[in-house]
């Protein structure tokens, strides 16, 4: 028990900077914007909002397959490097995060405007401009392109770990390539995977950034609603509101998906 | 990043509001972004000229719509000592309380300001504001690409043959202006009904739009990324330098004149430097100089004899009469209204969706993601029904 006093710089900053700012966000969410009187009208407006959440779930959902399927091959490959190559490929994975996230979304909006680089060549070509930004296209490429290295990560961890007995016993029991991979790679995989998917699901649902540049006026999410709320509208109560709601839909989701990992383990146990 | 934002500001709400520093020889100036003359292309930088001619050091931020600067100053958590809203928002900001008296003994360059924009609506009494710039809303186009025939309405804005390539603007009182003068509404009208129809036009306009958008219209106008913007007058001069091929329209059917001006917010923490900050700005010759380069309208006659004569007489920068005629200025709206509009621009903002396609999208992976967890289910059974046979095979 004695332990526990390394524990509360921790608890007292989760207390300071987590907890009680969480408090108010609940706070705001239940109180009415002009009087401070508790409220549930602010969360009697999110049927207005439904199609805005479910569309900043289903193009994060997408991106997340995406950088799945993507970088699933990309993790794999560098796990089966050598360890020094390892090294030189996980710093070539990490290079591009030291740039600004803003700058490297902006980048691609020079790249794919009507008049930017892109359509600059096809229009050489003799290509006309092709409608590249202001899409869905162009807000789940920004997002796979910002959050690709949070999927890649941990599942190279997690494959990197994989015990290289399993497949020797797979392979010496008869199984070719694809079995060994199907029946022992991918199965040990799943926690990188969920983990995955999590880190690129989690920042993906809630971005505004990306959306806004790389997207069209259709294309708004709930991260958008959100930061208008406090930037422009001055409406913090309403904006408090819709962040409670997206951070238990995250919650949601982070469970659900926790659902496979657990049952997984159960099988790998028994 | 979105939760930490609202982390933040809702610390900062929590937060006593920190004393502001005493700081003598320092103001803090918070305008619009691309609102001053900086020093570019051989022009004068004014805030240099300000630090050197007074000793004080200025801190120059920006924001790109009233409303942002707005909340900015409800959230609270910084100081400002001066601040440039237009006509509208002071007259909120005053009825708010939100704004301190001036010391026009501090001011003495203010005898330069033209009686027309003294005693407005939105500072009756001239207790709060010196102006600093006014203007009109037109509409800017690119000749290369835009029929003349189209243009002479704000329809021009709803026009689906430009599709894509249309900006409109990122706030919600020039939009609705815009809408409501399309309509033929006055651009203070406080009707529920009609500003409700006005949203509804603004939605309409949404499937052709490229974007909303404020200060980056400099930008995709010059690269004619786009080709049609309603914007101020007074950025169009400054970008049709940058790209000849632009052009300006004062809309058949009436827009708005502003006029923006200087004020010193409540717990402004240099107040004698923000008057000697208005007071530099309002002398004929910097504010020649300063607006020869922003392009804006001068509310100092005075000021047009430091400035180059062709600006001085540009029809875009002062209108003839009979043009000015068909302007509308706006006052400040009624609290309800306000928040009315708010909301109903939101609802432009967020329309245009097809919600069954979302819908039915997540219906299917959520029963994809059914069907995994329940095949996933039905195979640990399998095994540890096969195991379970296998061992009792064993026995046997």
């Amino acid at each position: 028990m004695k332990r526990n006093g390394l524990l509360w710089p921790y608890v007292a900053w989760m207390t300071l900077f987590t907890l009680i700012p969480l408090g108010v966000v609940v706070y705001y969410a239940f109180t009415d914007s002009l009087t401070g009187a508790f409220t549930l009208a602010n969360l009697s407006h999110l049927g207005t909002y439904l199609p805005i959440f479910l569309r900043s779930i289903f193009l994060s959902l997408a991106s997340s397959a995406i950088c799945l399927v993507v970088g699933y091959p990309v993790a794999y490959t560098i796990a089966q490097a050598r360890p020094s190559r390892q090294r030189l490929l996980s710093m070539l994975l990490m290079l591009p995060m030291c740039m600004s996230f803003l700058l490297r979304t902006l980048a691609w909006v020079a790249m794919l405007e009507d008049t930017g680089i892109l359509n600059q060549l096809l229009g050489s070509l003799g290509i006309g401009p092709l409608p590249l930004i202001r899409t869905n296209g162009a807000v789940i490429l920004g997002m796979v392109y910002n959050y690709l290295p949070y999927m890649i990560l941990p599942l190279y961890t997690v494959i990197m770990k994989i015990d290289p007995r399993l497949i020797e016993a797979a392979q010496d029991l008869g199984c070719n390539g694809r079995q060994v991979f199907a029946q022992v790679t991918l199965p040990l995989s799943v926690p990188g995977i969920i983990s995955g998917l999590t880190m690129v699901f989690v920042p993906a649902v809630s971005t505004f950034y990306i959306s806004q540049k790389l997207g069209s006026t259709g294309t708004t999410m709930i991260g958008d609603v959100i930061e208008s709320q406090f930037k422009t509208a001055y409406n913090p109560n309403l904006g408090a509101a819709l962040s409670l709601v997206m951070m238990i839909l995250i919650f949601l989701c982070i469970g659900f998906m926790n659902r496979f990992t657990d049952q997984e383990e159960g099988v790998m146990t028994l | 990043m979105k939760r930490l934002c609202t982390i933040l500001l809702a610390l900062a709400l929590l937060l006593p509001v920190i004393p502001a520093r005493a700081a003598s020889n320092e103001i803090t100036v918070y305008n619009w972004g691309q609102y001053i003359s900086d020093g570019s292309d051989g022009y004068l930088d004014v805030i240099a000229a300000f630090e050197e001619a007074t000793g004080i050091h200025v801190n120059y931020l920006t924001y790109d719509s009233n409303e942002s600067l707005y909340t900015k100053l409800k959230t609270g958590g910084s100081t400002y000592d001066v601040i440039i809203p237009s006509d509208y928002m002071i007259g909120r900001l005053i009825e708010e309380d939100m704004l301190l008296e001036l010391n026009f003994d501090n001011i003495p360059n203010y005898q330069y300001v033209d009686e027309a924009f003294r005693n407005t609506a939105y500072d009756p009494e001239n207790r709060y504001s010196v102006p600093y710039t006014w203007g009109t809303v037109g509409i800017i186009y690119n000749t290369k690409y835009v029929d003349e025939a189209d243009v002479g309405s704000w329809d021009l804005l709803w026009n689906s043959k430009y599709a894509g390539k249309i900006l409109m603007f990122d706030n919600n009182r020039d939009a609705f202006a815009i809408a409501e003068a399309l309509l033929g509404y006055s651009l203070n009208t406080t009707d529920e009904a009609t500003l409700r129809q006005c949203a509804q036009k603004l939605v309409e306009q949404k499937p052709i739009l490229q974007g909303h958008v404020m200060d980056q219209i400099y930008a995709r106008m010059e690269r004619e990324e786009a080709w049609i913007a309603p914007y101020y007058a007074g950025d169009y001069l400054y970008m049709v330098e940058e790209n000849p091929a632009l052009a300006f329209n004062f809309p058949e059917e009436g827009f708005n004149i502003f006029i923006d001006a200087m004020c010193i917010p409540k717990g402004a923490a240099n107040k004698e430097g923000a008057e000697a900050f208005i007071n530099f700005l309002c002398s004929p010759e910097i504010c020649g100089q300063n607006l020869e380069y922003l392009g804006y309208s001068s509310p100092l006659s005075a000021a047009k004899d430091y400035m180059d004569p062709e600006l001085a007489q540009d029809p875009i920068a002062y209108p003839s009469d009979e043009t000015l005629a068909r302007g509308e200025s706006f006052s400040a709206l009624p609290t309800e209204t306000s928040q009315l509009m708010d909301s109903l621009w939101l609802q432009v903002k967020t329309a245009g969706s097809d919600v069954t396609a979302y819908l039915i999208a997540a219906a299917v992976l959520v029963a994809a993601a059914a069907a995994l967890t329940l095949g996933l289910k039905l195979r640990r059974r399998r095994r540890l029904a096969q195991r379970g046979i296998s061992r009792r095979m064993n026995q046997a």
